[in-house]
């Protein structure tokens, strides 16, 4: 059972150490429930599913690092993670916000649907993979240091930027760019080479329009995350983006 | 708090949940001793990684008042294949020490062969008959037993080291061999979810051949042909498990091929044609000629592994990362595991956490002697 | 009087006289002489062999082939082909020739395996966005690789391995004489294995110098005729083959009637024009085994050590004559079923001997293993390789590549009428009729070859997604991932692949 250490008007403090993900997360889902709008959580080590399911505009701070799946299904609350993150954040996630002040694992962003995810350092292998939108639902995933192989695969919509800061002498993301992608758009800042893309992507100059868009973005990144901005400019992006939309229509013979 | 009394909570808790096995592995690399305390302690993060059908740990420099003998931990179903097995061994080896490993009985822990540890060297003269390295002649032994010997399997032969696993929730192992108890400059650790082998003791992690422990997580489709490429080199595959065909490939490759380990590493995670393309000659060349003489070695379907042996402990992933792997560093030691936040657990404040790419090694080399 | 014969037509050819619009094309187009013209098409269907070049280029479709609908009493024992078969030879004295393969109804291993697929325990790759590896290499592979340090905190081989030819995929074109195909046909094959990264095979025809630039595609073969066979000729091409044996005339020689020895045929076999070529049964300095090691190194001196390939017919004792070519030398062994194809060979040895490729492919690499040497050869699977389905289980039973020559052949409009024989072949293809042989332009057969082998390819990725795997080398011999299907157990036992559900 998840200790009270705080209880205040300016939210709950819960101890996590040593407590199974399910007690936490019960107690999470209670407290919220009650209307509780701000959970600080102490000691996270590995617990999964935080903010799993969540709907409604909560704030979760978590001091640790959470484990597996963090938000997955989430649709409405806010996380903020100090510290690194697992595999799996924002799994099919469909509203809400996720801040990293660190690294994340694999697998970020999977199939989301809506809300932002904000990681601060590196991200791993297969982020971004099969995000979608829908008029004004827009995913969006920013990373601000660099990415593992798969970058954006199967994208179908949503928004994906990739910023590099940190090691210079790293690309800035693997191989199998974008592979796959029939929708959206991936801004990259730092060195691409044609070998590392998907066969569907093509990198095409930022739009006015887009620069727009990424320079709030970047804004808002840099102010949740802390991250030092001063050496990012939005002419340093370039946008990969589909070519086709049915790149496939060649394969079947009848 | 004894470490029953927090498990045991979870276990009431705890519903199936599907997810794939769980690894985690420290060296000391100047050779400090690490209790197996903490290994344990790592794997308890791990705990929904398993689904309590297997779990075990490996242990190097646990033995140092012996550390010239070949450590044999072997379970037997009954008392006849013991004393078949004895048999054999008095023959082809000078047993100093034969006795019980220690165990302390846990409810949750059932089914428990009868567990035995022998310490020992080839006999000269059989040795000088077969003409075989000292090495080479415990392999052979170690295949025989386990294919002749009936209800009886060698889980460990090394020198120095020791394999401890179950049918169990890695902790609930840790706690029937009384790991603890033990110090050794590098441990490795596991918990299992199998689907493809029934739960017996056999076809938990690590596998075990001379001093290579290995633990591993994925599931490997090219086992058919990774496994008849060994059996040309006398390798027999028993124990049911993919798993068991990494054991012998760094074996072979290593000890017997003498492939450096970074080699050996991108022979089973072989870089893909073009990039062996884009390279220089002189690597170009070396990759090439090796993926066409081992590309029955290459290792395909998602895995993560951890490797112990005498001089160090690898980290591999497949060269897509289809599993995870986490590594971090604090002063002399190295940690790697599926998750950062079981090297979190026993050491919540690293140096340096990155996550290794698909194909790159991480190696860990113990210093001087130890 | 007697008719000219006694054996009723296979065929009836039926023209729809409303639908005909007199333009001849099918009396133009039919190379058996079906079809004269009075005022209107009219068809003789005993010269007709159901090659459908007429039904295809008729521009009103009117033309349509059906088999004879004369009715025999049944008899399970005389099938019709068997009572032809008797009134031929009472007619004319000799053995009965056909073409092609094997067609009676032996089974077919191929069509009781089934392949493995991964689902929850082990992902499936997607081969359109993720990696997937079809390189291949044809050659001797040492025992292990001699690693050193290079000096600059690298590593480098002390025995960089050579003498391999790289395939981007593991599918070739098996070996079709010149003389039993037209030139065009050699063209089109070389300039699809180039295209796609693989090889033809020139077979024992000789290499005609028109297709002298494409030597780095092609594998000259060295027959027991030595047709062609001359040091420029063993130094063009990345590898030589000694052709023992075909599949679908095992340890019989080869006949090509002299109607097909044309000028070009005949400068390029160096034998007169019209005279029969003859290809003797066994090579005649070729009496046991270690005559073969004989011959497999002086071809190496000749050619500079290139590889050597050594092509036989499956028969009883393949794994042992297998493990016999592997230790005299050679770095590649074909193997062709008794499914194989073929311009002539007598039916009675084409439909009765040898055995299938797929039991021959299992019992030559499970030896090659159990003996340690398995590295020392690549094996190619050839015989009966009818679709994607079959290369992957060949690979999975343990081939490194298999070799397509019925299927390219067909790629190029052939209908399997097995009439290659006669030399009338409608479609240009096993033909040296100028007037036939033109009919096949070379950009379009390529093609055509390359559009099937792409097809295959991409279907080859999508079954090695489904199993996981991500490069070829891991399914080979990866028995593992097949099981059978209604297969006997003692066959399914001596391939070594396990029941399904087990």
């Amino acid at each position: 059972m998840a200790k009270t250490i705080k209880q205040s008007s300016n939210g709950t403090v819960l101890e996590a150490k040593g407590v199974y993900y399910r007690q936490l997360n019960e107690q999470i889902r209670e407290r919220i429930g009650q209307g509780e709008k701000d959970i600080t959580l102490d000691g996270v080590n590995g617990q999964r599913y935080i903010g799993g399911g969540l709907t409604d505009g909560a704030v979760i701070t978590i001091n640790g690092v959470p484990g597996n799946d963090l938000g997955a299904f989430m649709n409405g609350p806010t996380i903020i993670v100090n510290d690194n993150a697992q595999d799996g954040v924002a799994n099919t996630m469909n509203a809400g916000k996720i801040i990293v002040k660190g690294h994340a694992g694999d697998v970020v962003g999977y199939a989301m649907r809506g809300g932002k995810v904000f990681v601060s350092g590196d991200v791993g292998y297969r982020v971004g993979i099969h995000m979608k939108s829908f008029k004004e639902q827009v995913p969006v995933i920013v990373a601000g240091g660099h990415a593992g192989d798969f970058f954006g695969e199967y994208m179908a919509g949503g928004i994906l930027v990739l910023i590099g800061l940190g090691n210079s002498d790293k690309p800035v993301a693997g191989d199998y760019l974008g592979t796959g992608m029939h929708g959206g758009v991936i801004f990259v800042r730092g060195k691409i080479d044609e070998d590392q893309l998907g066969k569907e992507v093509r990198v095409f100059q930022t739009t006015d329009e887009e620069k727009a868009t990424l320079s709030t973005l970047l804004e808002e990144f840099g102010s949740d995350t802390g991250a030092d901005m001063s050496a990012v400019k939005v002419e340093d992006f370039v946008a990969l983006k589909p070519f086709s939309h049915r790149p496939y229509g060649n394969l079947y013979v009848y | 708090m004894a470490f029953g009394d927090q498990y045991s909570k979870w276990r009431v808790d705890q519903e199936h949940v599907a997810s794939a096995c769980g690894l985690s592995g420290v060296i000391s690399q100047d050779g400090h001793r690490i209790g197996g305390d903490v290994i344990i302690e790592s794997m308890t993060v791990l705990h929904d990684r398993g689904n309590g059908l297997g779990g075990g740990f490996a242990g190097y420099g646990i033995y140092p008042e012996m550390k010239d003998l070949y450590a044999m931990h072997i379970m037997f179903e009954d008392a006849s294949g013991k004393a078949a097995c004895e048999e054999l061994l008095s023959e082809e080896m000078e047993i100093t020490l034969g006795e019980e490993l220690p165990t302390k009985p846990i409810p949750r822990i059932t089914d428990v062969p009868l567990l035995w540890r022998y310490f020992g060297q080839p006999r000269k003269e059989m040795l000088e008959a077969s003409g075989m390295t000292a090495d080479d002649f415990m392999v052979a032994l170690v295949m025989r037993i386990n294919t002749v010997v009936p209800g009886t399997f060698v889980f460990s032969s090394g020198k120095n080291m020791g394999v401890f696993k179950a049918v169990g929730f890695a902790e609930d192992v840790g706690e029937f061999f009384r790991v603890s108890e033990y110090e050794g400059h590098t441990w490795i650790g596991h918990g299992r979810f199998p689907t493809n082998t029934p739960g017996w003791w056999g076809g938990a992690h690590p596998f075990n051949i001379l001093d290579w422990a290995v633990v591993h997580n994925g599931e490997i489709s090219s086992y058919g042909t990774n496994k008849r490429y060994l059996e040309m080199f006398g390798y027999t595959c028993t124990l049911l498990t993919d798993t068991e065909v990494m054991a012998y490939l760094f074996d072979l490759l290593i000890r017997k091929h003498e492939l450096p380990m970074e080699v050996a590493c991108k022979v089973m995670a072989a870089p893909f044609w073009k990039d062996i393309d884009k390279m220089k000659e002189v690597p170009r060349d070396l990759y090439r000629s090796l993926r066409m003489t081992y590309s029955s070695a290459l290792v395909n379907g998602p895995f993560a592994v951890l490797v112990g042996h005498q001089r160090g402990l690898v980290g591999l992933n497949d060269r897509i990362k289809l599993r995870p792997l986490v590594a971090a560093t604090k002063d002399d030691r190295l940690y790697v595991s599926s998750e950062e936040s079981a090297i979190r657990q026993v050491c919540p404040k690293p140096d340096t956490v990155w996550a290794p790419r698909g194909g790159e090694p991480v190696i860990g080399v113990l210093r001087g002697d130890a | 009087m007697m008719p000219a014969s006694l054996v009723p037509s296979e065929f009836l050819v039926e023209v729809d006289q409303d639908k005909c619009r007199r333009c001849k094309r099918c009396v133009l187009n039919c190379g058996f002489g079906a079809f004269t013209f009075t005022d209107r098409s009219v068809p003789d269907s005993s010269k007709c062999v159901a090659c459908h070049r007429c039904v295809m280029f008729c521009p009103e479709s009117a033309i349509t082939i059906k088999e004879n609908p004369l009715t025999f009493r049944q008899h399970a024992m005389w099938d019709v082909d068997k009572r032809k078969a008797i009134w031929k030879q009472a007619e004319h004295s000799g053995m009965i020739l056909t073409g092609m393969g094997n067609d009676l109804p032996y089974l077919s291993v191929f069509d009781h395996i089934l392949i493995d697929a991964c689902q929850v325990t082990n992902p499936s790759i997607d081969p359109l966005r993720e990696p997937m590896e079809l390189r291949t290499y044809l050659g001797r592979k040492p025992d292990r690789i001699e690693v050193e340090p290079d000096g600059k905190g690298g590593f480098k081989a002390d025995n960089v391995v050579t003498n391999n030819i790289e395939l981007d995929l593991p599918i070739m074109f098996s070996g079709m004489s010149y003389g039993s195909v037209s030139l065009n046909v050699h063209k089109s094959l070389a300039m699809a294995a180039k295209k796609l990264g693989t090889v033809m095979n020139t077979g024992e025809g000789g290499l005609h110098k028109e297709l002298y630039d494409y030597a780095d595609s092609i594998i000259v073969q060295c027959a027991s005729g030595r047709f062609g066979v001359h040091s420029e000729y063993l130094n063009k091409g990345v590898a030589v083959e000694i052709k023992i044996g075909q599949g679908a005339k095992p340890g019989i020689g080869g006949h090509l009637p002299g109607e097909k020895i044309g000028r070009e045929v005949s400068s390029t076999r160096m034998i007169p024009v019209g005279t029969d070529a003859l290809s003797p049964a066994p090579h005649h300095d070729i009496y046991s085994i270690e005559d073969l090691r004989q011959l497999i190194y002086a071809l190496k001196e000749a050619t500079g050590y290139k590889p050597i390939s050594v092509k036989i017919a499956t028969v009883h004792n393949v794994a042992a004559i297998a493990s016999g070519i592997a230790r005299a030398g050679a770095d590649i062994i074909y193997l062709d079923g008794f499914r194989g194809g073929t311009g002539a060979s007598p039916q009675i040895v084409r439909d009765h001997v040898g055995i299938p490729m797929e039991i021959a492919l299992a019992v030559v690499d499970q030896q090659l293993r159990k003996e340690g040497i398995r590295n020392w050869v690549s094996i190619i699977a050839a015989g009966g390789i009818r679709s994607s389905a079959d290369v992957a289980k060949a690979i999975a039973l343990g081939a490194d590549a298999v070799g397509i020559g019925t299927a390219a052949l067909m790629a190029l409009g052939c209908r399997l009428c097995q009439k290659c024989y006669t030399g009338n072949c409608s479609w240009g293809i096993a033909t040296q009729r100028p007037e036939l042989t033109g009919r096949l332009d070379p950009e379009w057969g390529a093609e055509r070859l390359v559009n099937l082998v792409e097809s295959w390819k991409l279907e080859l990725k999508e079954v090695l997604g489904a199993l996981g795997v991500n490069s070829i080398e891991s399914l080979r011999g990866n028995r593992e991932r097949l099981r059978t299907l209604g297969l006997d157990s003692t066959t399914s036992e001596i391939i070594d692949v396990r029941p399904a559900g087990s």
